[in-house]
């Protein structure tokens, strides 16, 4: 089992619990209201994810 | 004429050009017509991928519940980015085994995987009634665009007709390369228009992003929260699951999935297309301004957001620039929705044993087109939901394939023929019977804790799904052996 799969389920549980982690209105981040703040990390986040995930992975096949 | 009418028009004009010339060069026969002779490299399939996003939905129903019930619709941004990280897995393990079995449609996976042609028909069948509600979203979208945008001038049965004839045409004769090639113009359009629109409107009616939500939340305390009850963070969490997974289990996203030219395709995607999602949050600004701005649409009026707030602040040649961004966010999806409608009631439904090579098939799914669209059309105008109710149904209804479809790809398949079937028809008929009898969870367990009672119904269906298909596979695989 390759350990790196496991990364994305960071954001898949940072989104999906997102009412339960971040429904607050403050602090608002950039004017924007802390929940769509915290969705829109996860979201950026987790393109930088699934791009450390295709890294590693094509890695591990070169070997 | 105005010069909204006549941006639209020339753009409606473009398309329907770009759509007709997309087949030039090609024989169009069904893998051609159906997955593009499984040959789109990385950029078209980008666009090809984005262009089944960014539909109406996005344009008018994300606006429409930003503006109608405020911060539940950040769903639409999350579920999304989720939906890349389950295709990046699944859709290279689809895109391979498609090729190796020359498959054309997404039933045909799973009559391969599960030996079954029943079980083929039975999908398209589900296929085909979850994409007529998503269909009808589309068509209503771009009647009430044009309709809006022209000032009145072209009403809006007049604008689907015309929509849909233009469609029709350009989907008969190139297939999904028209899609691919009018999906092009529709991303360039759709990304400056909202990007413009999301920064423009905050900042010029309120002085920002963050003086226009501090005048919100003075003005409907808690909207941009969600609510402790109803549309509740267990709501949230459901929906997102619910959808993400439903994703690629649309036929016609399924089916774009083989026509890729390499599988890489797909990983990348995974690595960009969450950031596309941030057109969303520009497209949630709109709606957000519009509240403050243009008060007062209730129920599916809020819909009509968008374009409500771009009409009272734009002069018409940029209102027409915007309308022709909606029609074509409506005109893509809809052609493919139209395409692989056809291509599974030909192949899987009429003709279930005969080879993809047959040309029986390739004509009779070109003839289905226009009859697909007239039942869409019928439907249209017996009037009705919401965008986004619409399209939460649809959905309920595609994601009960998942199970399935994720079983087979295991080395071992835990689900038998039998299981799978049986699943799917338990978790179908839960959504049928949750949206037809108007049934609520908290109807169903009246004294269950409220965070029960807010899940959505169409993951509730597929629990019933899951909970059917292991019973039954278990019964199924045990007599076997006897």
């Amino acid at each position: 089992m390759k350990v790196h799969r496991l990364l994305p389920l960071i954001p898949v549980v940072a989104l999906v619990g997102s009412g339960w982690f971040a429904n607050r209105l403050e602090p608002r981040v950039m004017g924007l209201p802390f929940l769509l703040a915290w969705i829109l990390f996860w979201v950026v986040a987790t393109g930088g994810v699934m791009g450390l995930v295709y890294r590693l992975d094509n890695r591990t096949a070169g070997e | 004429m105005n010069a909204a009418l006549v941006v639209i028009g020339g753009t409606f004009a473009l398309a329907f050009g770009l759509g007709l010339r997309a087949r030039r060069g090609k024989d169009m026969n069904l893998a051609q017509w159906a997955v593009g002779g499984r040959a789109f490299g990385a950029v078209l399939m980008f666009l090809l991928m984005a262009g089944e996003i960014y539909t109406t939905f996005t344009f008018l129903g994300a606006s429409g519940w930003a503006y109608g019930r405020g911060a539940p619709a950040f769903y639409i941004l999350s579920y999304g980015a989720l939906a890349y990280i389950t295709s990046y897995w699944i859709a290279p393990a689809v895109w391979r085994y498609a090729r190796t079995h020359d498959l054309v449609s997404q039933p045909d996976f799973f009559v391969l995987k599960y030996q079954s042609r029943p079980f083929g028909t039975l999908v398209a069948i589900v296929g085909v009634v979850a994409m007529i509600p998503y269909l009808v979203l589309q068509l209503k979208g771009l009647g009430i665009i044009v309709s809006e945008a022209s000032y009145g001038a072209v009403s809006s049965t007049a604008a689907i007709w015309l929509g849909v004839a233009g469609v029709v045409a350009y989907v008969m004769v190139s297939g999904i390369h028209a899609s691919a090639w009018t999906a092009v113009v529709k991303d360039i359009l759709i990304l400056g228009v909202a990007i413009f629109l999301g920064l423009y409107l905050p900042n010029k009616l309120y002085g920002g992003i963050g003086p226009m939500f501090d005048r919100i939340e003075a003005l409907r305390p808690g909207f941009l929260t969600l609510p402790a009850t109803g549309q509740s963070a267990s709501w949230f969490a459901s929906t997102v699951l619910l959808t993400a997974l439903g994703f690629y289990m649309w036929p016609h996203t399924f089916g774009s999935i083989y026509s890729a030219k390499s599988a890489d395709a797909f990983r990348k995607n995974a690595i960009v297309m969450p950031l596309y999602q941030l057109v969303m949050l520009f497209i949630f600004f709109v709606g957000f301004a519009a509240l403050l701005a243009v008060p007062g649409l209730t129920g599916t009026d809020a819909d009509l957001a968008l374009l409500r707030i771009s009409v009272k602040t734009f002069d018409p040649w940029l209102v027409g620039v915007i309308g022709a961004a909606g029609v074509l966010t409506a005109l893509v999806p809809g052609s493919m929705i139209l395409m692989a409608a056809s291509t599974v009631l030909a192949k899987n439904v009429v003709y279930p044993g005969v080879g993809a090579d047959d040309p029986r098939i390739a004509r009779l799914a070109k003839g289905l087109v226009p009859v697909v669209a007239v039942a869409a059309l019928w439907f249209t105008f017996q009037g009705g939901n919401s965008i986004v109710a619409l399209l939460l149904m649809g959905y309920a209804l595609v994601t009960q394939l998942f199970p399935s479809l994720v079983c087979s790809l295991l080395p071992r398949n835990p689900l038998t023929t039998a299981g799978a079937m049986a699943g799917v028809v338990a978790g179908e008929l839960t959504v049928a019977w949750i949206t037809i009898g108007q049934v609520k969870v908290a109807t169903l367990l009246p004294g269950a804790p409220s965070w029960i009672q807010d899940l959505n119904s169409g993951f509730v269906a597929l629990l019933v799904n899951l909970v059917i298909s292991g019973v039954v596979s278990v019964l199924t695989r045990r007599r076997a052996p006897v």
